[in-house]
């Protein structure tokens, strides 16, 4: 299927994207690699490749980050014969100007090794900690040994994402805590340390922070996440579609609409079918009223973190207006559940559709009278200027994403660089700053709005009448699906194969907060430690997207 | 700057509820009931302390619009605390992770007693899309973990549901 064939300019654009990649493998093949160029299936304009031998996993890092390719995700699957003999499947994805490449190795049932990509992609890092605690592979060459995903909830020699694990687990009555997880320390005369979490001072999700810190200023901040691990990639086996799309709208609540739609895109893709142009616009609608709704709220709590709390009420007042039209026009505040396999489980009638006009007209006016209070307030911009710098070079090597990485000057949007069904039909507004500081953080959503309500006008002046759902059709076995949406903290990655009788396989969900997390250990450094809710505020990372 | 802010607010007015939304004055009579509750019960003031054990983080959206100027918890006497020591109720979110479990067990005990625990959100309540505790990641509903003395399901309450359990809550 080739969502995008509609495109005028598609054969042009599609051009460059065997350009990129086939010079990519020639590189790869002067190293005397064995690559093989598998059929696209499910991934649509995804060329997808296999590196026959695993050794040379790490030698595609190295020519990919020299070719000036993001590190989009790294994965595994499992694809082992039977429960007694484990078979790994490494996968990464990589992108450059829009174009994807997916890679992969399969391991032999005596491996369990692979060389790693963290030395070339710090963002990697994590992710193959994940991999690692969840799947017992090791990654050779990395550089930090400490497990990440795994707590106490299960020992070291069990791994629970390889299908021979049950899973219920063998989960002790009282999972002791993990106190013993090896810091970073900093020694001298006026070094001191500050554990804060999981349990934080606020209605905020879980997590601890470990500060080094002199005086006020911040010399090193360590995250130690996975609190809200509830084992989604492994409670996704065995649904059917209409399950997952339920469960990947549960993956991070406050983007319940991207992770739904990209779980949902990949699925389609793998089932071979095509969501009626009327559901695709609606859903574009969703993601751009989602965008909004988190905006508006995170502009009100930045204001708020620095005692503005003018900008906070006026803010949230914003916000709840909008989440109420969410419920009259579509039937829930937060949009769960609006989009399913196939299309879309609600149609607002016609008369909604002609309020949101006129909701999208009143919202510019409120923002267009608020903006000056914010840009004027001189004491309100002295906490919000030169907060929290994260330099443009460093969003770049961590793959930033999102309004994180847009705020630094990195201008991914995969809706305007990598478009899928609705953004091929309207034009997106760029926005991008460069100073990288809290208050480009703020910028950056303020623009956004503007932006999505231009998209809301123009997609609802495309909405035709028409179904809202495809039949589903039953995928062949070991299909495969990518899902990639941008959702309001950016691009969502999403992996999906099947079993037979339409029965999931692998869900892997990618929320852009595995890498913003690690923007916020950086641009902390330097700051006061007073400041670091309003810096942790303006990245707005999701700790259950993060933790899964 | 100053003459602009302020007229802006008296611009914008008093937003909170009553409003259109809610036929008959629903949130208002339901706050005066709580208020007249607080006030003879509990002096005054009903301190809530919020714990995610697991949550999408859904349920803290919510959870967060009870501040907004529509429904102003706060007229009630009813606030958000930071610390469980200074709470007379934990309203806890999410199937409990295992990763959290000792962190809730904690907390459950900081605070002092008498205590309630409200356990907010599908999750919280049976498990939801998660399960009930069959899992080797989490331990199904709060209830599971610590003892639980009033639900609230949805996914995610809404404001006004959320509004009305407590008030259920603190009435019995």
């Amino acid at each position: 299927m080739n969502e995008a064939s509609n495109r005028p300019g598609l054969a042009h654009e599609h051009q460059d994207a065997v350009d990129t990649i086939i010079g990519l493998m020639t590189r790869l093949n002067h190293d005397g690699m064995v690559t093989k160029r598998l059929p696209a299936g499910g991934f649509g304009n995804t060329v997808s490749v296999e590196i026959v031998n695993p050794d040379e996993w790490g030698i595609l890092a190295r020519t990919a980050r020299e070719h000036k390719f993001r590190w989009v995700a790294g994965w595994i699957v499992d694809e082992s014969p039977d429960l007694q003999r484990f078979r790994a499947t490494v996968m990464a994805c990589f992108e450059k100007a829009g174009d994807y490449i997916v890679f992969r190795t399969r391991l032999t049932a005596r491996q369990s090794a692979v060389p790693s990509h963290a030395p070339w992609y710090p963002g990697a890092n994590r992710a193959e900690r994940h991999s690692r605690d969840a799947f017992g592979i090791e990654f050779l060459g990395h550089p930090d040994p400490r497990p990440w995903l795994r707590h106490q909830a299960w020992t070291a020699q069990q791994f629970p994402l390889r299908k021979s694990f049950p899973a219920s687990g063998t989960p002790l009555a009282m999972t002791p805590p993990d106190s013993g997880y090896p810091f970073e320390s900093a020694h001298g005369s006026g070094v001191y340390e500050i554990p804060v979490g999981p349990v934080h001072a606020g209605i905020i999700e879980p997590g601890h922070f470990r500060f080094m810190a002199v005086g006020e200023q911040v010399l090193n901040l360590e995250e130690r996440l996975g609190y809200v691990h509830k084992g989604i990639e492994k409670r996704a086996e065995g649904r059917d579609p209409a399950g997952l799309s339920r469960l990947a709208g549960r993956v991070s609540g406050d983007s319940t609409v991207a992770h739904t739609w990209a779980a949902c895109m990949a699925m389609e893709r793998a089932a071979n079918i095509d969501p009626p142009p009327r559901a695709r616009i609606l859903r574009g609608i969703l993601a751009e009223r989602e965008r909004i709704a988190n905006h508006l709220g995170d502009i009100g709590a930045i204001c708020n973190d620095v005692a503005f709390t003018f900008a906070y009420y006026q803010f949230t007042r914003l916000r709840e207006d909008w989440l109420r039209k969410n419920q009259s026009g579509f039937g829930h505040r937060l949009l769960m559940d609006r989009i399913i396999p196939g299309g879309m489980a609600v149609d607002p009638g016609e008369d909604q559709l002609a309020a949101m006009v006129q909701e999208g007209i009143g919202l510019r006016r409120e923002l267009d009278e608020l903006r000056p209070l914010l840009d004027d307030n001189d004491s309100l911009q002295d906490r919000l200027m030169t907060a929290g710098i994260l330099p443009s070079e460093t969003a770049m090597a961590l793959g930033c994403l999102g309004y994180v990485a847009r705020a630094s000057g990195v201008d991914f949007d995969s809706r305007r660089d990598a478009p899928y069904p609705p953004y091929d039909l309207v034009e997106i507004s760029p926005c991008c700053r460069h100073t990288g500081d809290v208050r480009a953080r703020l910028d950056i959503r303020y623009d956004e709005i503007y932006s999505s309500l231009k998209i809301i006008d123009q997609l609802l002046a495309r909405l035709e009448p028409g179904p809202i759902l495809t039949e589903w059709k039953t995928p062949v076995p070991e299909s495969e699906g990518l899902g990639m949406v941008e959702g309001w903290r950016g691009e969502i990655f999403c992996y999906v194969r099947f079993d037979a009788g339409n029965s999931i396989s692998r869900y892997f969900p990618r929320d852009p907060s595995v890498f913003n997390w690690l923007a916020l250990e950086r641009l902390i450094h330097g700051n006061i430690v007073p400041d670091f809710p309003l810096c942790n505020k303006s990245v707005n990372a999701s700790y259950s997207g993060h933790d899964l | 700057m100053v003459l602009r802010t302020l007229y802006k607010i008296l611009k914008v007015g008093v937003i909170t509820e009553p409003a259109k939304a809610f036929s008959d004055q629903e949130l208002e009579n339901l706050g005066q009931e709580l208020k007249s509750i607080i006030d003879r019960r509990f002096r005054g003031s009903l301190a809530i302390r919020q714990v995610d054990a697991g949550s999408c983080n859904g349920c803290e959206l919510e959870i967060h619009a009870l501040n907004n100027a529509f429904y102003d918890l706060e007229r009630f006497g009813i606030h958000f605390v930071a610390s469980p020591r200074h709470a007379d109720v934990l309203m806890v979110t999410g199937p409990v992770s295992r990763h959290m479990q000792h962190a809730l067990v904690t907390v459950h005990a900081a605070t002092p007693d008498p205590k309630w625990v409200v356990a907010l959100g599908t999750c919280a309540v049976t498990g939801g899309e998660f399960g009930n505790g069959d899992s080797y990641a989490h331990c199904g509903p709060v209830a599971k973990v610590i003892p639980v003395d009033a639900i609230i399901p949805g996914c995610p309450p809404t404001p006004l549901d959320i509004l009305r359990s407590i008030l259920s809550l603190i009435k019995n």
